[in-house]
């Protein structure tokens, strides 16, 4: 990758949710899993499902439907769990599929709208309009936010 | 040269070298008249000399050369060996190490040494009665010296000149050969090699300057010097060796041993020519090879190659974390052999596990180190410390070969300085006041390490006053930490506890070795975030013992499998007191909380299908497996559903994003390859 194409362009790896396509940058995933088994732990909000063995390392997964408030489904055949390092973290998603790497031009991103999907802005980078494509970019850092997890238990126990 | 590559390696070896001249500076102060201990000295200077020489230091060569003079002129019986003489060289040793310390962290190594240098010249000269070096030559360094050496005459020690005497008895000419080779020699090694079969052919090799170990790893600049013992006439030797390409020049020059059984003596030493090392001082305890013995092996030129290697416990870890994922397809192939049921596959897989089992220890047994490793530097620190305070102390070492793992090992020497320091200072009486009440002159602090069961115990204790409990009480009321009103009802054990609490010292004077009020209280916080505990117990007059209890590892322990529903957990065996099985009617209720009469004790149970939101799986019937725990006194009964059984567990954190997750204090993989999470005993007990 050249010099220019850092500054112009992004590669991402496209995954879905429901019906729509998501993008989150190839730096920061480690690598795409299929579905296995995953051990539940306990006290910890909806959204974390739980923790796999990644070869020999202990991963947390998080439910990336329930994190944004999408109904959660059975999983199929094309579930994928894609793991990624923010900071010092490696946490694995679970999405519906992820099946695409495309490079985004920058100048095709726009600021995130207020409302997508019922996410909440706060957790999107922006939009990428493509052809006929819509790729929601995530910010992760902001997906991943451990203080979110206490925020929500809290949340969890006053209710 | 390529500095940087060796710079660790550099740094790694000075510290142990400085080390073992520590460790037996100590011995000769003990046994001054054991010349192979000084030998021992000499040949770590000497080693060090010549490493630093290498590297570039000149400040740090220098200064060992100096020290070297004056071991030389102790181990040739011109300077007696005395409690002065080995303060000054210890200072020189301090100075040594700082040096290395400045290295260590990007310095340059230099330091203002000319006060230790003077006084170490003053010991050189004072007592030489010829002394041989002038100044010029003792501060020029050592690389010059050197060359000088090598191309000067050679010397021979007591064993090499009788070896030389024999030979002329029996006809042999003693031939010394010097040769240069050519400066474009590319294979300087190869051609030393060439020229040693050569004259191998001939004759024997006595002796080479360098060391044939040096020359095979081309530590020297063009010439080298053999002492050959030969029938050949020194011009058909000569003839021999020129036939060698890339050779510049041969001198071969016949010598009267004679000449050297007087006056050379044992002059100059090289790695090669050290007696075998006595096994006479050695520590109490340590019946295992001492680091000490390894290192001299490593450079004894005829001995076998080392045993030891330095590995990165980064590259441990890794090697943990791959042999975990070959015990998680070892259990696969296993499920798949049962299900095939074919009896060659079965062999085949039991032998790989058994394999797998033999490599597994292996593997742990790596990261396991002797406590030696913390242990041998104080010594030193109680020698020095007990003159700084007038006192007079004897440390006895135990079982410094029990072996911790090397995460807790980093740990624990602070605690244990802490604690070493405590003794003397508060501990051990002045000499003075030591006869008043009876007993010897000199106080005596034992530190002894030994395992038992799971953990390591680690003791420092002393004969010394004890602790006062009435002192104690009035510094804790005076500092506000109890009131005057709970005094009476403190047992002994819980008055001295009060020592481990923040801004307590009992110390009358504020010295510089304690006293501040810091120091028992860290040493807890320390011992107990590695997961162990420290006591204390004493009698007034006679001494106190602190005793440290350790995790003999923090990375693997030994768990219970239990089944909750169909989830597996793991209960640490550290916190398990027993399990049962008990009736539905066994089981009382007391104001909501479900209780069972175990032992004679109400023990509340904590229903972990309830507790952790364990889906339902199973139906509940009359009977209930419970695992009765313990936090302290305290105890609680765990109702699971089944035990799988005891098993020794890698611990693994449930990384960065999950952290403080309550009741679970971390996770582990099993065989079939699944996480199980370890249940934290301490947070479900109030």
């Amino acid at each position: 990758m050249s010099e220019t194409n850092l500054v112009n362009e992004i590669k991402v790896i496209v995954f879905q949710l429901k019906d729509e396509e998501y993008g989150v940058e190839v730096s920061q995933v480690r690598s795409i899993e299929r579905m296995q088994h995953i051990t539940r732990v306990p006290r910890t909000p909806d959204f974390v499902k739980g923790v796999i063995n990644l070869r020999g390392v202990v991963t947390p997964i998080i439910e990336l439907r329930n994190r944004f408030g999408i109904d959660v489904v059975e999983n199929t055949d094309s579930t994928r769990i894609i793991i990624v390092a923010v900071g010092d973290m490696e946490v694995g998603l679970i999405v519906d599929a992820a099946n695409d790497v495309v490079d985004i031009p920058n100048d095709v991103i726009e600021p995130p709208p207020e409302v997508v999907g019922g996410i909440e802005a706060d957790y999107l980078r922006g939009v990428a309009k493509m052809d006929k494509r819509l790729l929601i970019l995530l910010n992760l850092e902001k997906v991943l936010n451990p203080k979110e997890i206490k925020e929500i238990k809290s949340i969890e126990a006053n209710g | 040269m390529e500095k940087n590559q060796y710079l660790d390696m550099f740094i790694d070896e000075s510290k142990e070298h400085l080390q073992a001249m520590n460790d037996n500076l100590l011995k000769l102060e003990n046994s001054p008249e054991n010349v192979a201990i000084v030998n021992e000295i000499f040949r770590s200077a000497h080693t060090l000399k010549g490493m630093a020489a290498t590297m570039g230091y000149e400040d740090l060569a220098s200064l060992t050369h100096i020290m070297e003079n004056v071991l030389d002129g102790i181990r040739n019986h011109k300077i007696s060996v005395s409690s002065d003489i080995l303060d000054v060289v210890f200072e020189a040793v301090d100075d040594l190490e700082a040096m290395v310390l400045s290295i260590a962290s990007g310095g340059d190594g230099r330091r203002d040494v000319t006060k230790v240098v003077a006084q170490l010249e003053k010991i050189e000269k004072g007592e030489r009665l010829e002394a041989q070096k002038t100044k010029e030559e003792i501060s020029s360094t050592f690389v010059v010296k050197d060359s000088e050496q090598s191309s000067t005459a050679e010397t021979y020690d007591d064993f090499e000149v009788t070896v030389l005497t024999q030979a002329t008895e029996q006809g042999f000419h003693v031939n010394q050969i010097h040769i240069s080779l050519r400066e474009d020699c590319i294979l300087k090694a190869a051609r030393v090699f060439m020229v040693f079969e050569v004259l191998e052919q001939v004759g024997e090799i006595i002796k080479s300057t360098p060391t044939v170990d040096a020359l095979e790893e081309e530590n020297f600049d063009y010439d080298f010097t053999v002492t050959l013992i030969t029938k050949e006439s020194s011009v058909e030797v000569r003839n021999r060796i020129l036939k060698v390409s890339e050779i510049e020049n041969v001198e071969v020059k016949t010598i009267d041993i004679n000449n050297y059984k007087s006056t050379n003596g044992t002059e100059k030493v090289t790695e090669d020519n050290i007696p075998p090392l006595k096994d006479t001082v050695e520590e109490v305890g340590s019946d295992k090879q001492t680091h000490n013995n390894e290192k001299n092996q490593e450079e004894k030129a005829n001995n076998p190659a080392s045993k030891t290697i330095r590995v990165n416990i980064e590259r441990l870890d890794i090697l943990m974390n791959l042999f975990e994922e070959l015990v998680i397809d070892r259990g696969r192939l296993e499920q798949i052999a049962r299900d095939l049921k074919s009896s060659e596959l079965t062999e085949t897989v039991e032998h790989m596990s058994r394999i797998s089992g033999d490599l597994q220890n292996i593997i742990l047994n790596m990261r396991m180190v002797p406590v030696e490793q913390v242990f041998n530097r104080f010594p030193r620190m109680v020698r020095g410390l007990a003159k700084d305070l007038n006192k007079k102390v004897h440390l006895e070492i135990i079982g410094a070969e029990t072996e911790l793992d090397r995460t807790v090992i980093d740990e624990i020497g602070d605690p244990l300085v802490h604690l070493l320091r405590n003794s003397i200072d508060h501990g051990v009486e002045t000499p003075s006041s030591r006869l008043s009440v009876g007993k010897t002159e000199e106080g005596n602090i034992t530190l002894r390490a030994y395992h038992s069961g799971n953990h390591v115990f680690i003791e420092v204790s002393d004969d010394g006053a004890g602790i006062n409990r009435d002192k104690v009480l009035k510094k804790a009321i005076d500092s506000g930490v109890i009131t005057k009103e709970s005094e009476k009802n403190l047992t002994n054990r819980q008055v001295y506890e009060l020592l481990f609490s923040s801004g307590l010292s009992t110390a009358d004077e504020i010295t510089d070795v304690s006293g501040r009020g810091v120091g028992l209280d860290v040493v807890k916080n320390k011992i107990e975030s590695l997961g162990g505990n420290v006591t204390v117990d004493s009698v007034l007059g006679e001494g106190t013992t602190f005793s440290i209890q350790l995790p003999l590892t923090l990375s693997i322990i030994s768990v219970m499998l239990v089944e909750v529903q169909s989830e597996k957990y793991a209960i640490p065996l550290s916190s398990i007191i027993e399990t049962a099985i008990v009736k539905d009617e066994d089981i009382l209720a007391a104001h909501n909380q479900k209780v069972i009469d175990f032992r004679g004790s109400v023990v509340p149970l904590i229903n972990l299908t309830d507790f952790f939101d364990v889906p339902k799986t199973r139906d509940q019937d009359a009977y209930h497996s419970i695992v009765i725990v313990r936090k302290g006194e305290k105890m609680a009964g765990l109702v699971v559903d089944s035990f799988i059984g005891q098993q020794e567990i890698v611990l693994k954190s449930l990384g960065n994003y999950l952290t403080n997750v309550f009741a679970i204090s971390g996770a582990t993989i099993l065989g079939d390859g699944q996480v199980a999470l370890i249940v934290d005993c301490n947070a479900l007990i109030k």
